[in-house]
């Protein structure tokens, strides 16, 4: 094929782009809405194009890729230890919870297991980045549905947590932490006593969240009932992690399946499980885990077992020939990575399962039928990070 | 001072211009200004916003920011825009706005014109919005400027009745539908013989004081019922292709609008200009009447903004219902008990 120069072939093509945008305005069943890829309620580039017909929504189809940065592939040229920088920039929110599942998959191959200092350490920063994803999830919810203030409050209450995060990594946003067999460095001096004054302040914006928000007449209205996504279908989908749990789906890595080098098995939390399966319960899921995840850490800080935070390992990682497929409990709900090695330095395939790729897929489904500012709702209360739909 | 005011003859022009000139531009800029820092602050304090807090000494330049970025902007007008309706929209969302000033006393004589049909004037001219938001939305020649313009009619219309019905409790009881009126009625009334305090009608209509705070909160489109400009939704309705100046003009009209229909609520309900204990006739009021008459509108225009940054926003349905199905019935029944009341007494 070659290239379009031809001064006529190009006009030919303005043309057709002509015809096919009038083909838009002149359609006479309703009118389709672009929503998106830049639009605010998408918090990033997902296009939403939603067949409307006067308020109500008669299809919406989600259309991903405009974000796609190509890191399955990437992977296949960096070396293990250099991974963790790309997949950071997975679900940017909660960057650590990234790291894990891949390093956790990289141990099972080599058959290292950090030591328990390390293990601790990882899963109060697993925890930690779950709650600075989900307390903005809190606040971004508000701001979909017209409550700005509460979209202030959570950016102001997160820094606490993310102030927390860099004080141990170095990074607010990308740590970039985790290695293979521990962990890059130890806690800084005081910093115990820190992040409980750091948990307390979470569970203070939980309950101005919870009054301010969740407690209010308008915000019931307009979330109860909405987007029902019944057990079955929420399966079907494969929607996990709070999604799946706001449908009634009891199911939970963290307690259920939980991949050695974390330390969920001591400590004691409730996973919560709402049965109405609507906008409403979605949210009030993730209010919950935001209290369980500071209450884990807290948990967690008080029984830190001293000892090493690196367990032996070579200078010059290269992982055996295998396959692995490990998954965590993330913010946003499972994430796995199956990799396949041929006893490189490098992966030779690593397969990524974000949760927002399946958390969005339902939006057709839920999306019928309902009013446009139903739509936001909805896509608010799935919750979905675009970094974690394209990667 | 007086001596010296009463000496000059001034025809009849030249004293209507003066009049123009000093409420009709200075008050409303005056008031914009201070009432736009005053809810700034109030604003920043509520949502913990930084900007009205830091910038400049005590954050009193951020108002001059926001406008100085608006200014700067490019003024874009779309391809398929409707150009002159297009530019006209932002000025007859001002104009009426402005309109309203013009009824508006700050004191017996500090007033543009004092119609004997003050209420009926501002609550007709502050419907004229709606033509400026609809020529908005039409003229955009976009799908979401369509949507907020054809939301913010049906919005607009609706709350205009609840807003009438609950006025009309004020004007039964006072008997007049001159603002001066109303004020003088509340200023000579007395509560079971205790004349002190007057009467401000919001103590006997409560009920007509939060349906007009409702109205004026959906008349305002703001949260709760911001569906027309729902930035998350329709990010920004109407407004969506403006930018610059004719951006700021909305801007403006939001806090203008706010502001004066603050100072109708005063009026109707508060006592307007009038400072219990001094007589309205009195020439003190040539200073105290816009001082207390911008406390109160203060007030008011607190009341409003803490609404507006509490609550999420309804839904287009649920805004209808709200209106048709409880304002409205619970306004009608208002009238009714003021009217026995009125005959009764």
């Amino acid at each position: 094929m070659t290239a379009v120069t031809d001064r006529d072939q190009l006009a030919a093509l303005a043309a057709r782009a002509n015809d096919a945008r009038a083909n838009i305005e002149f359609e006479d069943d309703g009118m389709t809405l672009n929503i998106g890829p830049q639009h605010p309620a998408t918090h990033g580039t997902l296009r939403i194009v939603a067949k409307i017909d006067g308020e109500q929504v008669v299809s919406a189809e989600p259309i991903a890729g405009y974000m796609h940065r190509g890191y399955e592939k990437l992977t296949e040229v960096r070396t293990y230890p250099q991974v963790t920088t790309l997949i950071n920039r997975i679900d940017w929110l909660g960057s650590f919870a990234n790291e894990v599942p891949f390093i956790l998959a990289a141990e099972k191959l080599m058959g290292i297991e950090a030591p328990p200092r390390a293990q601790h350490i990882r899963t109060i920063l697993f925890e930690l980045s779950r709650l600075a994803n989900i307390s903005l999830f809190l606040g971004d919810l508000a701001i979909q549905l017209g409550g700005l203030t509460l979209g202030f409050y959570s950016f102001r209450d997160r820094e606490f947590v993310l102030n927390q995060i860099e004080a141990v990594t170095g990074g607010r946003f990308h740590p970039n932490f985790d290695r293979i067999g521990g962990l890059k460095d130890d806690l800084p001096k005081g910093w115990i006593a820190e992040t409980k004054v750091a948990m307390q302040k979470m569970r203070a914006f939980c309950d101005e969240a919870d009054d301010l928000l969740f407690g209010n007449e308008i915000f019931q209205k307009r979330t109860r009932g909405i987007g029902v996504i019944p057990a079955e279908v929420a399966k079907s989908y494969g929607l996990s992690g709070p999604n799946a749990r706001g449908s009634g789906i009891d199911w939970d890595l963290r307690r259920d399946n939980c991949p050695p080098g974390l330390a969920y098995d001591k400590v004691d939390w409730k996973v919560w499980t709402h049965p109405d399966g609507d906008a409403f319960a979605r949210s009030w899921i993730r209010l919950q885990e935001t209290r369980e995840a500071s209450k884990i850490v807290d948990q967690l800080l008080d029984t830190i077992p001293s000892g090493p935070i690196m367990a032996k390992v070579p200078r010059i990682i290269k992982v055996p020939e295998g396959e692995a497929w490990v998954a965590t409990e993330n913010p946003l709900g499972e994430m796995g990575y199956y990799i396949v090695s041929k006893g490189d330095l490098v992966p030779f395939r690593v397969k990524i399962r974000s949760a927002s790729f399946n958390n969005v897929s339902i939006v057709p489904w839920v999306c019928r039928g309902v009013y446009i500012p139903d739509v936001i709702t909805i896509l608010a209360s799935l919750y979905f990070i675009l970094g974690d739909i394209d990667r | 001072m007086t001596h010296v005011l009463s000496s000059i003859d001034l025809a009849y022009w030249q004293s209507t211009l003066i009049k123009l000139i000093v409420v009709a531009i200075l008050v409303p800029t005056t008031a914009l200004i201070l009432g736009i820092v005053f809810l700034f602050k109030v604003m920043s304090w509520m949502q913990s916003r930084k900007g009205p807090q830091e910038a400049g000494p005590r954050g009193l330049l951020q108002l001059l920011a926001d406008g100085a970025k608006f200014v700067q902007k490019e003024d874009l007008i779309p391809d398929k825009a409707d150009r002159f309706v297009f530019k006209t929209a932002p000025i007859v969302v001002l104009m009426s706005t402005l309109l309203l000033y013009v009824a508006l006393p700050a004191s017996q004589h500090l007033v543009v014109e004092d119609l004997d049909v003050g209420v009926f004037f501002a609550l007709a001219v502050s419907s004229l919005s709606v033509i400026g938001i609809l020529m908005a939305g039409w003229s955009s020649a976009n799908k979401y400027s369509l949507m907020g313009g054809l939301r913010a009619g049906g919005q607009l219309i609706a709350y205009e009745l609840p807003m009438v019905l609950a006025v009309v409790g004020v004007v039964i009881q006072a008997g007049t539908l001159s603002l001066n009126g109303i004020v003088q009625a509340q200023a000579n009334g007395a509560i079971f013989g205790f004349s002190a305090l007057g009467n401000p009608f919001i103590l006997t209509q409560f009920v007509g004081f939060f349906i007009f705070l409702a109205a004026v909160q959906a008349e305002l489109t703001q949260t709760p019922f911001d569906m027309p400009v729902a930035e998350s939704e329709i990010v920004g309705g109407y407004q969506v292709e403006y930018s610059g100046f004719r951006f700021l003009f909305f801007f403006l009209a939001e806090f203008a609008t706010a502001f004066v229909f603050a100072g109708i609520a005063a009026t109707l309900f508060l006592g307007g200009y009038w400072f219990p204990g001094v007589d309205t006739s009195s020439k003190i009021y040539w200073i105290l009447g816009p001082a207390v008459l911008f406390t109160k509108i203060m007030l008011v225009a607190f009341l409003i903004f803490w609404v507006r940054f509490t609550y999420p926003r309804f839904r287009e349905d649920q805004l209808q219902a709200f209106a048709w199905k409880w304002l409205i019935p619970i306004a009608l029944v208002n009238i009714l008990v003021t009217g026995i009341l009125k005959v009764v007494f």
